[in-house]
């Protein structure tokens, strides 16, 4: 699209932006379904993109390495990982991004795994080019994020347990002896739980209190 | 327990249950109700002088009704905090005339019925959900007859009538005849396991209770015959193959069926048909005492405590992780923990596993003392924004301040923003920018999505904490549907502004969904009740303007609603197959004239 506009690639100066674009194989899990070459190489051509391949497993050592040296070789400033679920695997990444000295939030993830190549098993060209739509998709995405930075605010160090159960006592003792605060919260008159009431418990057969 | 009643560190209160939360991880506002115990638990020495006295008879509670107490009374001989308490529904009151003979004899003076409730306020950084569980009530399952025979007990009763401690001093006895029984069978799966009643799941525990129970039996009288009815038999855990060898060792009958239907008989005994589904033959047996083994369910206050706290649940109505193994006891809401059975069903073993766990991963965030917070929040762009209060009336966390009166622009408390995006959604004046999820990094994805063949495919829009994850969820279970649909991950369904939804059917979309966490389960409270309104109010527009208003729609699909989410796609297919290039390009059409 606007492939002639200057887009400013968030480290401070005014070099366009140069975009990695990674398509992970995640062993058989996607390659198996997403015909992952023409995936990467339908992002090659696309505005900002300087690099685009494919890699085995981007979130194992030896992959995020890859993907850190182009950004140093390369020059890359964002960075697209097309894998799993960003639920699992963003905070992996966004490590990877600061520890390569660039912004966390440059980056972008397509889900390439658990919403296409696990739920299209059988429709081979019919995944590959949704997962060619996805990972354009979050090229263009990239391509507008903005550099973001975290704030640290005080937090309490106290703990607020509810249930005074076998599960809330170990739970607040745990906290309590690593030298914690502990408000523990019992519904009823005594705390115990279930457990109080059990004579033997399995499997070592000795007494439940 | 009692480590945990005199720890230097633990603020205990009993009777009390957590009435609201407010605020974010680090900084919880709890509010507590502490119901009055009328018994001054510092002062009392459980010297139980006030019980003998007080006329009031009640069915015991920790006995499951086997005994009796008084309306003042000790919850148990190792209750912690080891002090009385007074029921005052139950008690005659503190008129001297009407009884008080309690606060007579009390050496102590530590009787007080003038106590009230207190309302108590706590800060604290994390939270640990422990809330346990609810024994599974067997009334429901009546074919095997608890309601109507004596000697028909569950398996709590049992644990009660085998303890040392309990109301008949560990003698098992039958309550028809309070003799000792000569056989007893255990029914396995009550309320577990069945389509039609109780729960769909494995309670996890109540296989080995039944071993251990046998154990117990056996110990105390090598004679009994006992004889277990079952589906399967699961010793999955560590020692537990051992403790079923040894039960069987013992003479204990193990058979695999249900019984079908269960008669008294005039000594009070009972006659049960069963399928013995080794040998496929119809067994009658008659038996002194039927034990129920009692399937889990989620304590009652799961719920109040979901919506309180922003979480999920399974649909069994189990909390719900935040991934099933690799976070197996964090909330989704950060700050917040799960330990023992408000998770799912879990034996001793496993609840204290799990709560050392949630309390290492309580004290990974807070040992800092402070924490980062996520950079995705709103801002206002003060010169556009016109002082209307629209943005602050939408917030779900009170975050921003407009002065309506004085014109004085919105402010955004950026601790207190969740980051869902309502305001920038709902903003008329384009004055608010959501961090990583702005106008032109979503409507970009719109435009990159319909660029090409925008007739083939469903424009898709999901919450990041609930049809997201849902979607994901399909994935993991490997389940199939058309390759048609694009998502796009928003942080809540309140940040789908209605120009994503022109963009897209300006764009040539046929189909849009728009998805997010059931009514109730909103991870930003109720930002969800704004897409309603906004997509009733698209819908309209819709109307007037000649498309059809089922080309846009909305979906509530929950994290562990995978199979749900599978569903919605497949039903989508021939809702997109319907719309023509000709509806589309006129749907276009009227958009440009619209502009």
């Amino acid at each position: 699209m606007e492939s002639n506009v200057m887009l400013k690639n968030g480290q401070g100066d005014d070099r366009p932006a140069r975009i990695g674009v990674y398509v992970c194989h995640c062993g058989k899990n996607i390659a198996d379904t997403v015909d992952c070459g023409k995936v990467a190489d339908a992002a090659k051509d696309l505005p900002f993109v300087a690099a685009s391949r494919e890699i085995q497993y981007a979130c194992s050592e030896p992959g995020q390495n890859e993907i850190k040296e182009d950004i140093e070789n390369l020059g890359l400033d964002r960075v697209v990982v097309a894998s799993c679920s960003p639920r699992l695997h963003e905070p992996t990444f966004r490590q990877m991004m600061t520890s390569a000295g660039l912004n966390p939030y440059l980056l972008e993830m397509a889900n390439l795994r658990e919403q296409c190549a696990w739920v299209h098993m059988k429709d081979r060209d019919g995944a590959t080019d949704k997962a060619v739509d996805l990972v354009k998709m979050s090229v263009a995405r990239v391509r507008g994020l903005q550099p973001l930075t975290e704030e640290t605010i005080p937090l309490t160090k106290r703990s607020l347990v509810i249930g005074g159960g076998v599960a809330g006592i170990q739970a607040a003792l745990d906290l309590a002896d690593n030298g914690y605060e502990v408000v523990l919260v019992e519904k009823r008159p005594s705390i115990g739980g279930m457990m109080a009431q059990l004579d033997k418990t399995f499997p070592t057969m000795d007494c439940s209190i | 327990m009692t480590d945990a009643g005199r720890h230097p560190n633990i603020k205990l209160l009993t009777l009390s249950e957590v009435t609201d939360v407010k605020g974010y991880v680090g900084n919880f506002k709890v509010r507590i109700r502490k119901k009055a115990r009328y018994v001054d638990a510092s002062q009392c020495t459980a010297c139980g002088d006030c019980a003998k006295v007080c006329p009031v008879v009640r069915p015991d509670e920790f006995n499951v009704g086997l005994s009796s107490r008084k309306a003042i009374y000790s919850p148990f001989p190792q209750a912690v905090p080891s002090a009385y308490v007074l029921n005052p529904s139950e008690c005659l009151g503190h008129n001297p005339a009407v009884c008080a003979k309690c606060v007579e004899v009390c050496g102590k003076k530590c009787i007080d019925f003038h106590m009230s409730d207190e309302e108590i306020e706590e800060t604290v950084g994390s939270i640990i959900v422990a809330t346990g569980l609810e024994p599974y009530d067997p009334r429901e399952l009546d074919e095997y007859g608890y309601t109507r025979f004596d000697n028909v007990l569950s398996s709590l009763e049992l644990e009660r009538l085998v303890n040392a401690g309990g109301p008949t001093q560990g003698h098992l006895i039958r309550p028809s005849d309070r003799k000792t029984p000569r056989s007893v069978g255990f029914i396995q799966c009550v309320g577990s396991r069945s389509a039609r009643k109780g729960g769909e799941y494995c309670s996890n525990i109540c296989c080995m209770n039944t071993v251990k129970s046998t154990l117990v039996l056996k110990e105390h009288y090598p004679d009994i015959d006992i004889k277990v009815f079952y589906i399967d038999i699961r010793a999955f855990g560590k020692g537990f193959e051992d403790l079923f060898k040894r039960s069987r060792r013992l003479g204990v009958n193990y058979l695999r069926g249900i019984p079908g239907s269960v008669e008294e008989m005039p000594d009070k005994s009972l006659r049960i048909a069963v399928e013995n589904t080794a040998t496929g033959a119809i067994e009658f047996m008659d038996l002194d005492m039927l034990v129920l083994a009692l399937g889990v369910k989620p304590s009652k206050s799961t719920r109040r405590l979901q919506e309180m706290l922003g979480l999920q649940l399974t649909p069994d109505g189990f909390f719900l992780e935040a991934h099933p193994k690799l976070q197996p006891v964090d909330a989704a809401t950060r700050g917040v923990f799960y330990a023992g059975c408000a998770e799912a069903p879990k034996d001793v073993k496993d609840s204290v596993t799990q709560a050392s766990a949630a309390a290492a991963r309580a004290i990974r965030l807070m040992h800092k003392g402070e924490i980062t917070t996520e950079p995705i929040t709103s801002v206002i762009i003060e010169d556009k924004c016109k002082c209307c209060g629209k943005c602050a009336e939408v917030c779900p966390y009170n975050a921003i301040t407009v002065d309506v009166k004085k014109k004085i622009p919105a402010v955004v408390n950026a601790a207190a923003c969740a980051g869902c995006g309502t305001c920038a959604a709902e903003c008329m004046f384009d004055a608010i920018t959501m961090n990583h999820f702005t106008d032109e990094q979503i409507t970009g994805q719109v435009n990159e999505l319909l660029a090409e063949n925008p007739e083939d495919k469903i424009l898709t829009f999901a919450c990041n904490w609930c049809s997201y994850a849902g979607a994901d969820y399909a994935g993991v279970s490997r389940l199939q549907y058309p390759p048609n649909a694009r998502l796009i991950r928003v942080m809540c369904s309140g940040r789908v502004d209605e120009k994503f939804i022109w963009e897209g059917f300006r764009k040539g979309a046929p189909v849009i969904l728009v998805s997010g966490c059931h009514i109730g389960d909103c991870h930003y409270i109720d930002a969800n009740h704004w897409t309603v309104k906004r997509v009733e109010k698209i819908h309209k527009k819709m109307e007037r303007l000649g498309i059809r208003k089922e080309r846009l729609q909305l979906e509530w699909v929950s994290a562990a609603e995978g199979i749900r989410w599978a569903e919605v796609m497949r039903a989508l297919e021939p809702l997109r197959k319907s719309v023509t290039k000709k509806e589309i390009d006129e749907t276009v059409a009227v958009l440009k004239k619209q502009k």
